[in-house]
């Protein structure tokens, strides 16, 4: 093989007395395409070499070259096990900029939205961290749960998975009476579930001594690698995007953001635990809130940019023309620079968005977290087992199709 | 209180002529500095105590074919996480000489994220630890995200749509 190769091996790798290990990229441990070079001594981690980018799609690229609305579903691929809220993030980065207010009842039926696929992430993220440490049946016990917050999305937007929900200025349609008995139904059935679980494992010994002390790191180290969400708030550092900077109505709900102390694995459980049980405080409110609101109002009225009922384009003139209009991006949109940010499943899912006025964006860099902090794993795990660098992973909630954008 | 007005005030007294075009773009403030003073602002920002911008939140780069002598922005964004308050701050630099200081030293967040400006425009951060391609293969030769490439291969002319503009 004289061809240049994608792989850094280091200096002087023959006759060495450590092990060179490739853990990845299509292990089974690792979930995603994630590879890492590791140097081993017997079972101990000396070095780790990330590589990323096996599933990089451009979307940078392709978003330069799409009309607004139609960036909609690359942000669903970024973090695929809570895409809604990519969505209403890059929605609402588009909102900020066009200066458009939404309705109340909008916003808060966008907190049920997003609070709903917080869970399912968060609930993906900590039963896997059982698999990884033996545990299988939580795993399986709580994606039945994460089927009812998908028959919910499927309810309002008719996709599960990759959803494309809602549109700029607000969803799409209403929602079906169907659709808030499915939450109701949720609400009523998931705490007695998230208990059972919780006693599964909080307190379980093997559990434990799997997690606590394992792939920790300091406060001020997590900072200076930029880290955001719950494997920040494991360091005790309550940053949170929901109260630091409020937005889609956060504000006028009252809940707590939750922090542990050591940044290890047990305490990023813990608060991706405590958080869940936030979410369903968060959803009972707005669920409240809602019933109190106008029910019939689904999307702000900017005609310029939100798409007409489609039984009105075929009747009504003014509503064909800003059809039209939209479809083939003749509708003006400001020039100007703005970032918006939203608390993702897993951190800080920034678009920072330069508009020239052109019907594409000149620019739309996404902040992806988890791109951001996979950069301290071969930090946190030097010194640790291999068992544990699997945990620390899987604890981290990487995403690979947030990695590699 | 910390507020854009004092921390514009705070950045001209230390700086003078070396950081100019203040803008507050939906409340962010926004401003420019010399290439080669990026990292000074940047220590300044983090280490002052009143200022206090100790999280790096997120690192990219722009490409402007039209601005001749200064066609690539590498745009930073700090935030002082106490304060909640966000600036940004952005150096321009010849596209034929791209070579900015690397933040490496201040926020190890800049690391990847350096990574991603090189290999997606070409920025050439001096200094930096393993400046190497990484979402991209070794083997590529240009920077895809510079204007000047197309998104889809030009030569076919079944994708030919004037009306839609690609």
């Amino acid at each position: 093989m004289s061809q240049k190769q994608n792989i850094q091996l280091p200096e002087g790798s023959l006759g060495k007395q450590t092990t060179t290990l490739n853990l990845g990229p299509t292990h089974p441990a690792t979930h995603g395409v994630f590879q890492n070079i590791l140097e081993m001594d017997g079972e101990r981690i000396i070095d780790a070499v990330p590589t990323i980018g096996f599933i990089h799609r451009a979307f940078e690229k392709i978003a330069e070259h799409r009309p607004y609305y139609q960036i909609t579903p690359l942000t669903d691929r970024l973090n695929y096990c809570s895409s809604p809220i990519n969505n209403m993030g890059w929605h609402m980065t588009v909102e900020k900029l066009i200066k458009a207010e939404l309705p109340k009842r909008v916003e808060y039926l966008r907190v049920i939205i997003m609070e709903l696929s917080r869970i399912a992430d968060h609930l993906v993220c900590n039963s896997v961290i059982g698999v990884d440490t033996g545990a299988f049946t939580g795993f399986i016990y709580v994606f039945e749960l994460r089927e009812y917050i998908y028959e919910i999305f499927e309810e309002v937007c008719g996709s599960r998975l990759t959803t494309n929900i809602g549109r700029i200025g607000g969803f799409e349609r209403n929602f079906s009476e169907l659709a808030f008995q499915k939450i109701d139904h949720f609400l009523k059935i998931f705490p007695k579930a998230m208990k059972e679980f919780e006693t599964l494992f909080n307190r379980n010994r093997i559990f434990m001594e799997r997690t606590m002390g394992v792939g920790g790191i300091a406060a001020e180290r997590a900072l200076n690698y930029g880290f955001t969400g719950p494997n920040l708030r494991a360091t005790g550092i309550d940053y949170d995007i929901r109260t630091a900077h409020p937005y889609s109505g956060y504000q006028d709900f009252d809940f707590s953001v939750p922090v542990g102390t050591t940044g290890d694995v047990y305490d990023r459980y813990l608060v991706r635990n405590a958080e869940i049980w936030e979410s369903i405080n968060i959803i009972t409110q707005a669920v409240k809130k809602i019933k109190e609101l106008d029910p019939s109002v689904y999307h702000a009225d900017i005609p310029d940019f939100y798409l007409p009922e489609k039984a009105d384009v075929y009747t009504k003139m003014e509503a064909l023309i800003y059809h039209f209009k939209i479809v083939m991006g003749e509708t003006d949109i400001p020039a100007g620079e703005v970032y918006h940010s939203v608390e993702g499943g897993n951190g800080e899912l920034g678009f920072y968005l330069i508009s020239d006025g052109g019907r594409s964006p000149y620019r739309l860099h996404f902040r992806r977290p988890c791109f951001i902090f996979y950069q301290a794993y071969p930090e946190i795990i030097k010194g640790s087992m291999l068992s544990d660098a699997v945990v620390t992973m899987s604890s981290l909630n990487l995403i690979a199709g947030e990695i590699d954008g | 209180m910390l507020t854009n007005e004092i921390i514009k005030q705070r950045l001209t007294e230390k700086f003078g002529e070396l950081v100019y075009n203040f803008e507050e773009p939906y409340g962010m403030l926004t401003f420019v500095t010399e290439r080669d003073n990026n990292l000074k602002v940047m220590n300044f920002l983090k280490e002052s105590e009143d200022l206090g911008f100790t999280f790096l939140n997120d690192l990219t780069a722009v490409h402007y074919p039209d601005l001749k002598g200064k066609e690539l922005a590498v745009v930073y964004m700090l935030q002082n996480i106490q304060a909640e308050l966000r600036i940004r701050f952005k150096v321009f630099t010849d596209i034929t000489k791209p070579d900015v200081f690397t933040a490496t030293g201040i926020f190890e967040t800049s690391n990847w994220l350096e990574r991603e400006a090189f290999d997606f425009f070409g920025v050439n951060f001096v200094g930096h630890p393993n400046l190497i391609r990484i979402m991209n293969v070794e083997e590529m030769d240009y920077h895809p995200l510079r204007k000047e490439y197309p998104l889809e291969e030009q030569t076919r002319i079944d994708k030919d749509d004037d009306m839609f503009g690609r």
